[in-house]
């Protein structure tokens, strides 16, 4: 394994692979009476939080304290930083603290890639989302949920994604979580396809290891799961779409349009989800979406990820993997 | 006044020659020349003498921001380059927008005796694009503008920008067009394309600079006066240059030594170091530049020197500041990227760094022939040299400097300004 986790895009097949079997053994405490696991005991954890977002921290404390860490939660608001401190100087402060690992979420983009490499600290760093770049453990619960179901729980293991095709749509252009998952799920050998107005596509995607459609409507009959993106309201103002009606017709997801998924495709969103926007009440709250899962899967996977860079030099899996999956 | 005699030099890369400097002057340029009566002999042992280089772009910071630069260290810097003349661009605190700033400037200029600085005026009053800065008083003024610019900022909107153009030709000005349209750039913090997409950082298009060079060309163009554009950096920005000039307009352009050499692939580093307006493009971004300074349609070289403090640049890519310095390192990226691979001969390279941009700023006495009666403003390059970049030794007060241990051929041994050293064997006077 790596030393830190920055980008979904730096993990290699047998990485993410081993990283979702991993993920498998530690949804297994989650059924336990007492959920959690004396790996990490002793080691501290901060959470360096510079940008609000309530889900993922609570998900990586509950992964740590599983794995019987100490925790300290650090949000920005309220703190130095907001006295002008910067990032530097904050991380070595908590360094100095005698913090083992950093957990970090930061509005701008490539902030935990310099955190890593920039020498301002020795211990591993966990992205948890910087600005429109990557949110790698999301696309790794993602990866884990559609393994899950597309695969199955214990046949999936040692296995990818492979051939499986998976439709993103929305707010690609200023998306970390469509980014992450273009390129984990190209590693485990998925088939993506991102679909969005031509204003919310990036410039330079024609790199991507992905297709890029316009029309929804088309690529549904042929998608294994579709993943639903976040539109921020706010962006109707930047004229990136012409209405939320408009958006919602052609983008959103309905019960006519679900209706068209092959039966066994599942819908996914990485929340907070808008309701009658991007998504009907009435797909949020069909059997074959994934919301909840997703949450629930984002405490294994992120134990996964905490384990296997700061537990122990032997994977916690238990079986053996088939090579060449 | 002292008599100096420069031995077996080539001048602007001919055949060794000897250079006879009496005082402020050229004495005499020839073979064999006596040391009969001179007060000291610099060996050139076949070094480069050029003309003393004009920067027509360069961040001093004074007043303002001194901990940036000074004009005492940033002429330094200018010196240790290679540079006799630096023009200092208007973007300081307070804004030089007013006869009183500009000759603090020149003032602090004179007062330094490394390097002449002609100061830049503003185009606006504060850069805010609004209300024309008062253009004609600070050309009056001791400090005798020429060049406007609200550089940093571009004069977006039209009318001004006309305005601004027509106004300076009462007195032969030029207005120094930062070409970035303001909406097309917001939140912007690299080129935009492959790389930008990868790195979800936002996108700078190569179109809103092009838009902008092509409105004011023909606004030049409408209006009978000569347009200068700043750091170019695309290659369609290139193409509209080259087409403007076929047309008859009076443009003319600068690139960047960083834009000459440097791709927007090295911002996956997220290394605040190559954050810099506009911002390092592609491949064949550079490509197309290299040979448009090469075959005239870009003037000149022209630094842009930015200088900023570490704590400005050692931190997370979106709070980092906007720039890089370039004084002493410009020649040399400019013999790697245009000598080295042919585009240029010395010959060259003494015209878009030395004569042209004193040309289009109407620096007195500099850029001139390297001939007997001119001004003895003048360079020694030693062309063989290779080394590492070490930023511990510049002059200037800032290190921000993406060269940082990277080989780059030449090196500035001696710079004249009036016949006094401000450089000898690579050591500031």
């Amino acid at each position: 394994m790596m030393r830190h986790l920055i980008s979904a895009a730096d993990l290699t097949r047998d990485d993410a692979v081993l990283i979702l079997d991993t993920a498998e053994e530690m949804a297994r405490v989650a059924d336990r009476p007492i959920k959690k696991l004396p790996a990490l005991r002793g080691r501290t954890i901060c959470n360096l939080f510079f940008e609000d977002s309530t889900r993922t921290r609570i998900s990586f404390e509950a992964a740590e304290k599983r794995l019987s860490a100490d925790v300290i939660n650090f949000a920005a608001k309220g703190s130095s930083v907001s006295k002008g401190e910067s990032l530097k100087d904050t991380a070595q402060t908590l360094e100095a603290m005698g913090v083992d690992a950093v957990v970090i979420r930061h509005g701008a983009s490539g902030a935990p890639y310099r955190l890593a490499t920039s020498g301002w600290i020795d211990a591993p760093v966990i992205n948890a989302g910087d600005g429109t770049h990557q949110h790698p453990t999301q696309a790794l619960l993602d990866a884990f949920t559609m393994r899950r179901r597309l695969v199955g729980r214990d046949a999936g293991i040692g296995k990818g994604l492979d051939g499986k095709r998976v439709t993103i749509v929305g707010d690609v252009l200023h998306s970390r979580v469509a980014r992450s998952n273009v390129d984990l799920l190209h590693t485990l050998g998925a088939e993506v396809t991102l679909v969005a107005p031509p204003t919310l596509v990036p410039v330079g995607v024609e790199s991507w290891p992905c297709e890029v459609s316009y029309d929804l409507d088309s690529t549904l009959t042929k998608s294994d799961a579709v993943m639903m993106l976040r539109v921020q309201r706010e962006r109707m103002n930047a004229a990136f779409f012409p209405t939320e009606r408009e958006y919602s017709r052609r983008y959103g997801l309905d019960g006519d349009r679900m209706a068209k998924m092959p039966d066994h495709a599942i819908v996914m969103h990485p929340g907070p989800m808008v309701r009658g926007m991007e998504i009907t009440a009435e797909v949020a709250d069909s059997e074959r979406c994934t919301v909840i899962e997703q949450v629930a899967n984002g405490v294994h996977t992120r134990m996964a990820v905490l384990y296997l860079l700061l537990g122990g030099n032997e994977p916690a899996v238990t079986h053996t993997r088939t090579e060449g999956n | 006044m002292s008599k100096i005699l420069i031995r077996g030099a080539k001048v602007l890369g001919g055949e060794p020659q000897d250079v006879l400097i009496d005082g402020a002057v050229i004495a005499e340029v020839g073979g064999g020349l006596s040391a009969e009566g001179v007060d000291e002999v610099v060996e050139a042992d076949g070094k480069i003498l050029l003309p003393g280089l004009v920067d027509l772009h360069t961040h001093l910071r004074e007043p303002g921001r001194e901990d940036s630069e000074t004009v005492l260290t940033g002429t330094r810097a200018a010196a240790s380059g290679g540079y006799t003349s630096v023009f200092a661009m208007a973007n300081t605190f307070p804004v030089a927008d007013t006869a009183g700033v500009v000759e603090q400037v020149y003032r602090l200029g004179k007062e330094s005796g490394y390097c002449d600085v002609q100061p830049i005026g503003a185009v606006t009053v504060g850069l805010e694009g609004q209300k024309l800065a008062e253009l004609g008083a600070m050309h009056e003024s001791a400090a005798g503008v020429t060049v406007f610019s609200d550089d940093g900022k571009c004069v977006h909107d039209a009318v001004i920008m006309r305005r601004a153009l027509e106004y300076v030709k009462a007195f032969g000005g030029v207005v120094a067009q930062h070409a970035q349209e303001p909406r097309l750039t917001e939140g912007a913090q690299m080129n935009e394309g492959t790389v930008s997409a990868e790195l979800g950082l936002g996108g700078w298009p190569a179109v809103a600079e092009e838009s902008i060079i092509a409105r004011d060309v023909l606004l030049a163009e409408h209006v009978g006066s000569r347009v200068h554009i700043c750091h170019l950096s695309t290659a369609g920005s290139v193409e509209i240059v080259r087409w403007a000039k076929s047309r008859g307009i009076d443009v003319t352009a600068e690139v960047t030594p960083h834009h000459l050499l440097l791709t927007d692939e090295l911002v996956r580093s997220y290394n605040p170091v190559y954050k810099v307006n506009p911002p390092l493009r592609t491949e064949k971004d550079v490509m197309a530049l290299r040979e448009a300074l090469a075959d005239g349609t870009i003037d000149i070289v022209a630094t842009d020197h930015a200088p900023h403090p570490h704590e400005d640049k050692d931190c997370e890519w979106a709070a980092a500041a906007m720039g890089m310095v370039g004084l002493e390192t410009a020649l040399s990226v400019v013999q790697q990227t245009m000598v080295e691979t042919g585009l240029l001969d010395w010959a060259g390279v003494a015209d878009r760094m030395s004569v042209k941009p004193a040309e289009i700023g109407r620096a007195q006495g500099h850029g001139r022939p390297v001939s007997a009666g001119e001004p003895a403003n003048l360079v020694l390059v030693d062309a063989d040299y290779r080394g590492a970049v070490d930023p511990a030794g510049f002059a200037s007060r800032s290190r921000n400097t993406p060269y940082e241990g990277r080989e780059l051929p030449g090196r500035v041994t001696h710079t004249w300004l009036r016949g006094k050293a401000t450089l000898a064997d690579g050591k500031l006077a």
